[in-house]
């Protein structure tokens, strides 16, 4: 087992790339929470996500491999064509199967498998999207007493996914992306 | 559910886990959790079941109900030629290879409803390969072996089978390989006159033979590590010399005990050839 106590899960759709990258360009190379981000993109895209994120962060960004185990200072991006799944001995599991909410990945299937790893030690966020992907993992995160934490949906570029989980957890935080980002950085030395 | 029900659901899974291998030989022990009970969780949704006990009254009782369980439990979702830098990479640089051997012999381990089969079999036909080429087609399901066998797809996806094709390198009318008949298409079936169909459990079975390419494509991401370890040491035991293995795009022997044995050929189509 590794030492790593909590997870953060950022799920975002159209918008969401540019709103996970300016949260994210602000937490420094040492941070302690291993981050896994998942985003909606098109089927068979190759890993550019990846090369994306690796230029503009000083984490160190990494499409998941199966098995691969949670280190911290890590920004774990879904891979196209797979849904990403935590187990309890925090290390990840992919999976092929069905879609979700038509996106493989799926937010849902990652927020709710990452609730079952690490339960009240889970911080799920959900950013801009067109979709409605997310917002019942976001309430079963808020369910196990974990925090969940949507952009709001004034500043995001399409509302839809953060008024989706604003419904369906009405207890969410609702913050703009300096706030997420200033909240996440008090969690930096925990 | 709180953490408590949390408990007693994994607790009641582990032991059906073991009534399953009791009653029908089928062992889970070794398959991914977070999968499994994903899984389960869906099927319960789909059969309209409250709890595991439910579950257990219909699986014991009804060997249909069972089957039909673990087509659900085991994932049977693939496509034709995905991935085509995959295909691709195959026809550069293993194909040519391969046909240095003057007879040629390929696993293609969990082919489920035999799309990556076929897509294969094209890919060794292009390459003047598929007549000195034998391919041993397993699964776990009988049923989708049986599928597999008749080669019978949804017309729906031929748009998107079609670009994967060309994507990977085929410069052939796709269309010549199959017959279109109301929604669905019937792939010739020369192109599987020299597949054997063999039901085999990667999680208990054992080697059968030796072969110089074994295709294992995301039907290794649902077993756990140790099993994935175990089936490894298989996969190593049946490849020649010098043979090659092939995995999913996001699959590793990394972390196997193997991976000193072998080196990639492609490393981002995750393509390893075995040491001599």
């Amino acid at each position: 087992m590794h030492n790593i106590s909590r997870l953060i899960v950022i799920g975002g759709s159209w918008g969401g790339i540019q709103a996970s990258m300016r949260i994210l360009e602000g937490l420094p190379a040492d941070y302690p929470i291993p981050i896994v981000l998942v985003l909606h993109r098109l089927r068979n895209q190759e890993g550019s996500l990846q090369e994306l994120f690796e230029k503009k962060l000083v984490l160190k960004a990494v499409e998941v491999d199966d098995k691969a185990p949670l280190e911290a200072g890590h920004v774990y991006i879904a891979p196209a064509n797979y849904h990403v799944l935590l187990e309890k001995d925090h290390t990840f599991s992919l999976d092929d199967s069905e879609l979700e909410n038509y996106s493989r990945p799926s937010i849902d299937v990652t927020f709710t498998s990452a609730a079952d790893a690490f339960g009240k030690n889970t911080v799920g966020i959900l950013l801009s999207g067109a979709s409605k992907d997310g917002s019942s993992g976001l309430k079963y995160i808020f369910d196990k007493r974990g925090t969940a934490i949507v952009q709001h949906p004034g500043e995001a570029e399409i509302s839809t996914m953060p008024l989706a989980a604003i419904h369906s957890t009405p207890g969410c935080s609702i913050l703009n992306v300096e706030r997420i980002q200033a909240y996440l950085l008090t969690l930096h030395g925990h | 559910m709180k953490p408590e029900q949390d408990e007693l659901f994994e607790l009641e899974v582990e032991a059906l886990i073991k009534e399953i291998h009791t009653q029908y030989g089928y062992d889970f022990s070794g398959y991914a959790r977070a999968s499994v009970y994903r899984r389960i969780k869906r099927f319960l949704g789909q059969k309209h079941l409250q709890s595991i006990e439910d579950l257990r009254k219909f699986l014991f009782t009804d060997s249909f109900f069972f089957e039909n369980f673990l087509q659900e439990i085991t994932v049977n979702v693939t496509e034709m030629f995905r991935d085509p830098t995959f295909y691709k990479s195959l026809r550069e640089n293993v194909l040519p290879i391969l046909s240095t051997y003057p007879f040629i012999k390929v696993w293609d381990a969990g082919c489920s409803t035999g799309e990556e089969l076929f897509s294969l079999a094209i890919l060794l036909e292009e390459e003047g390969l598929l007549g000195r080429t034998k391919i041993y087609a397993t699964d776990i399901n009988q049923k989708v072996l049986r599928q597999a066998k008749e080669g019978i797809f949804s017309a729906s996806n031929m748009t998107a089978y079609t670009a994967a094709y060309y994507a990977a390198g085929g410069n052939r009318d796709f269309a010549d390989y199959y017959t279109s008949n109301y929604g669905s298409v019937k792939f010739n079936s020369s192109l599987v006159r020299n597949v054997v169909f063999y039901p085999h459990n990667l999680a208990t079975d054992s080697s059968f033979n030796e072969f110089h390419l074994i295709v294992c494509r995301n039907v290794l991401i649902y077993f756990n590590r140790a099993l994935q370890d175990k089936v490894y040491q298989l996969f190593d035991e049946s490849l020649v010399d010098l043979g090659y293995l092939a995995l999913g795009k996001k699959e590793t022997l990394a972390m196997s005990g193997i991976s000193d044995t072998y080196n990639f050929v492609d490393k981002n189509n995750r393509i390893y050839r075995k040491n001599s």
